[in-house]
């Protein structure tokens, strides 16, 4: 990788790393021509030789939420707050699908570009942020079939939806995190690639997402907390339906576990990036 | 002042082999057991001093120092798993050093490998830009030499279809295109010439060679001896991780020759056939004109072949032969023996081989033949080494290929008028 700001005579020095690394973040500025790059590969590949294309963004949260729908919300009868099914279901699949989206991606991301990494020299952080990238994209895909969701339900929006924007990017921050952690571990063991889809699936439930927060009880709550995605999920019913349990010490607990995931996620990757080229 | 752009000191590289994976240098120590070993295992730290003791413990490098001057190519040769791969990958900081430091000024672009991270589902096109982008090819750069690209590598026909399309060939050429048309300060180079059929490999040989021309430093890796002669001014030579020689490129490749060429024997045994034949092949030999074993020699120099039989009945008319092959199998030579009527028993034929042939590398094919009818063959045997180091500099050229002629009678001489108006 020709690092071309790098002005002629700065002497370049190549030598053991020991210690701590610094975060360095500079680099992902440096590199973003190839972080959009390999944005772009990843989404221009899903949708090749597939005719329906990029409506599959629509179709997959769509097929979920009707199966939701019937499952739980007609067999099983969750209440969902006063709020149609289809609506209260769909408002926490979108941002939980981005979280699990993003942690996926980004796990199966450092093996998937397994040959740029023993080949060339870049900023391996590029690789789960562009998966992450990815999953954004899906997201606001998603969002518009959330908005004519809520036309046909007539759903009336209120100031709160603009913190939408805050949520998403704090579920973005936490599966960034999440998806650093893993992402860095699965390159040494390959255990990760097979519990993930498990721990995914339990996470799942682990967060409102088919039932409403307001099942738990009063005294688990914080406890309950504890999942960053509780309160972004929460607080996604709460911006766009007015319904459930958001409070804001929900929320500011899931900021600041969204922000040390981030943070640990990124210390501990920039450590073992190090030796990636030599393990992958 | 000199000018040094590539200054390298006590480089090293330790990975631990366990198992059938070799893992980083990092994790050399006998690891805690528990949290705390896991936890060690992702860190840069190790205790020294107990490496040596353990088997386990593989140095791709060790102890590497030298420099390198702006402008100049410098080949990096020595057998496989010697390390040379893995010095371009530290110097190119795709893996870490456990040892010493290198020192690099200026822009550096690497080339370990023709298209990397092309994927098979994109066209030619979108691959062009995204392969920019991997090789640190700014995109507005790319766009404009977008044309010239597509023109090198021949493939204007087909650059909006997938590449999964494209044959082996046109893949290769057009990975070779992009990553021709970064123009760092400095350039590493590894094996790229390995790939595409002949034209394609002198294409990409030209291409090297104005990149060198154009006062650019690199560095470059090969197994071609031939396109280091042509290429490099100095060469390092790495033998087992260590650096065994570095100088003028010459110098440097006839010692690896005559280091190589103790392990290409100079006598082979020959498989035995039917035992319903009346004979068979035993031995095959080198020699060189003093008559020692040899089985390198150098460009122009005669050499021996002695084949070696055996007839268990009396055979009239036998006539032995050997035949030279190259590697890639095209057939150079065949000789024969005089033809001779022969009891049982073992003989010995000797054909002198004053060919002025190529640097090389050659193969044999020996048969026997009773009335030109044969009862003995074997192909694809034995392995004869010419190098590229001249006996004489003149009239050996070492750039050609195949028979090496210098016409005398052949002058050169300028186009007079009336021949040039007559055409």
């Amino acid at each position: 990788m020709i690092d071309t700001r790098i002005a002629k005579n700065v002497v370049r020095r190549i030598r053991p790393a020991h210690g701590l690394v610094p975060l360095n973040l500079k680099d992902l500025w440096e590199y973003r021509e190839l972080l959009y790059f390999l944005v772009w590969r990843d989404i221009t590949v899903r949708y090749k030789q597939s005719t329906l294309g990029m409506a599959w963004a629509f179709i997959q949260p769509l097929l979920t939420m009707i199966v939701f729908t019937v499952l739980f919300g007609w067999l099983v009868k969750v209440p969902s707050d006063g709020m149609p099914y289809p609506v209260f279901a769909y408002a926490a699949l979108l941002p939980w699908q981005l979280f699990s989206s993003a942690v996926t991606l980004s796990s199966n991301s450092l093996a998937a570009n397994q040959h740029l990494i023993s080949k060339v020299s870049f900023p391996r952080i590029i690789i789960p942020v562009s998966a992450v990238a990815v999953s954004l994209l899906d997201f606001v895909v998603g969002s518009v079939a959330l908005v004519g969701m809520l036309a046909l339900y007539k759903v009336a929006l209120t100031v709160a939806v603009f913190v939408l924007p805050v949520l998403a990017l704090v579920a973005l921050t936490a599966a960034l995190g999440l998806g650093l952690w893993v992402s860095a571990l699965s390159v040494r063991f390959r255990d990760v690639r097979h519990a993930l889809p498990f721990l995914i699936q339990v996470g799942m439930f682990a967060t409102p997402v088919v039932y409403s927060a307001s099942l738990v009880a009063e005294s688990w709550r914080m406890l309950y907390a504890l999942n960053p995605m509780v309160g972004v999920v929460e607080g996604f019913r709460w911006a766009l339906l007015g319904s459930g349990t958001a409070s804001g010490t929900m929320l500011c607990l899931s900021v600041v576990l969204a922000a040390a995931l981030l943070i640990s996620g990124l210390s501990f990757f920039r450590q073992a990036e190090r030796t990636f080229a030599d393990m992958i | 002042m000199t000018d040094i752009v590539i200054r390298v000191e006590g480089l090293g590289k330790r990975y631990q082999l366990r198992g059938s994976e070799p893992r980083s240098n990092e994790h050399c120590e006998r690891s805690p057991r528990g949290w705390r070993g896991l936890w060690r295992r992702f860190q840069g730290q190790y205790r020294r001093g107990t490496d040596d003791q353990r088997s386990d413990i593989f140095w791709a490098i060790k102890d590497i120092s030298f420099s390198v001057e702006r402008g100049e190519v410098l080949g990096v040769i020595g057998e496989n798993g010697s390390g040379k791969s893995t010095l371009l990958k530290i110097l190119s900081g795709i893996t870490d050093p456990t040892t010493g430091t290198a020192d690099i000024t200026g822009r550096m672009g690497s080339l370990l490998e023709v298209g990397t991270g092309f994927h098979p589902e994109l066209t030619g096109r979108e691959n062009t830009y995204l392969n920019g982008a991997i090789l640190g090819i700014k995109n507005a750069e790319i766009r404009r030499r977008f044309d010239e690209i597509v023109a090198f590598a021949e493939v204007e026909k087909f650059i909006d279809t997938p590449v999964k399309f494209y044959s082996s060939g046109m893949y290769v050429r057009l990975a070779f295109a992009v990553a021709a048309h970064l123009e760092p300060e400095i350039l590493l180079l590894d094996e790229v010439l390995a790939v595409g059929d002949a034209a394609f490999q002198r294409k990409c040989l030209g291409k090297m060679g104005a990149v060198a021309q154009a006062g650019r430093t690199v560095l470059f890796v090969s197994h071609n001896l031939a396109a280091v002669r042509n290429l490099c001014g100095r060469t390092l030579l790495l033998e087992s991780g260590a650096l065994e020689k570095i100088g003028p490129t010459e110098e440097v490749i006839s010692h690896y020759l005559s280091k190589t060429a103790v392990e290409l024997t100079s006598s082979v045994a020959l498989p035995a056939c039917s035992p319903d034949d009346p004979g068979r092949g035993c031995k095959l030999h080198f020699f060189n004109v003093e008559r020692l074993p040899q089985a390198q020699f150098r460009l122009g120099e005669p050499w021996r072949i002695v084949v070696e039989f055996e007839l268990y009945r009396s055979v009239p008319h036998v006539i032995a032969a050997v035949g030279l092959i190259s590697l890639e199998s095209v057939p150079l030579i065949t000789y024969w023996s005089k033809p001779k009527d022969l009891r049982p028993g073992r003989y010995c034929v000797e054909f002198e081989c004053e060919l002025p042939l190529a640097a090389c590398e050659i193969q044999f094919a020996v048969g026997l033949s009773s009335y030109e009818r044969p009862f003995y063959y074997v192909q694809g045997i034995g392995h004869v080494s010419i190098s590229p180091v001249a006996v004489r500099e003149q009239p050996f050229r070492t750039s050609g290929s195949g028979m090496l002629m210098s016409l005398r009678q052949s002058e050169i001489h300028p186009v007079v008028a009336e021949e040039r108006a007559a055409s």
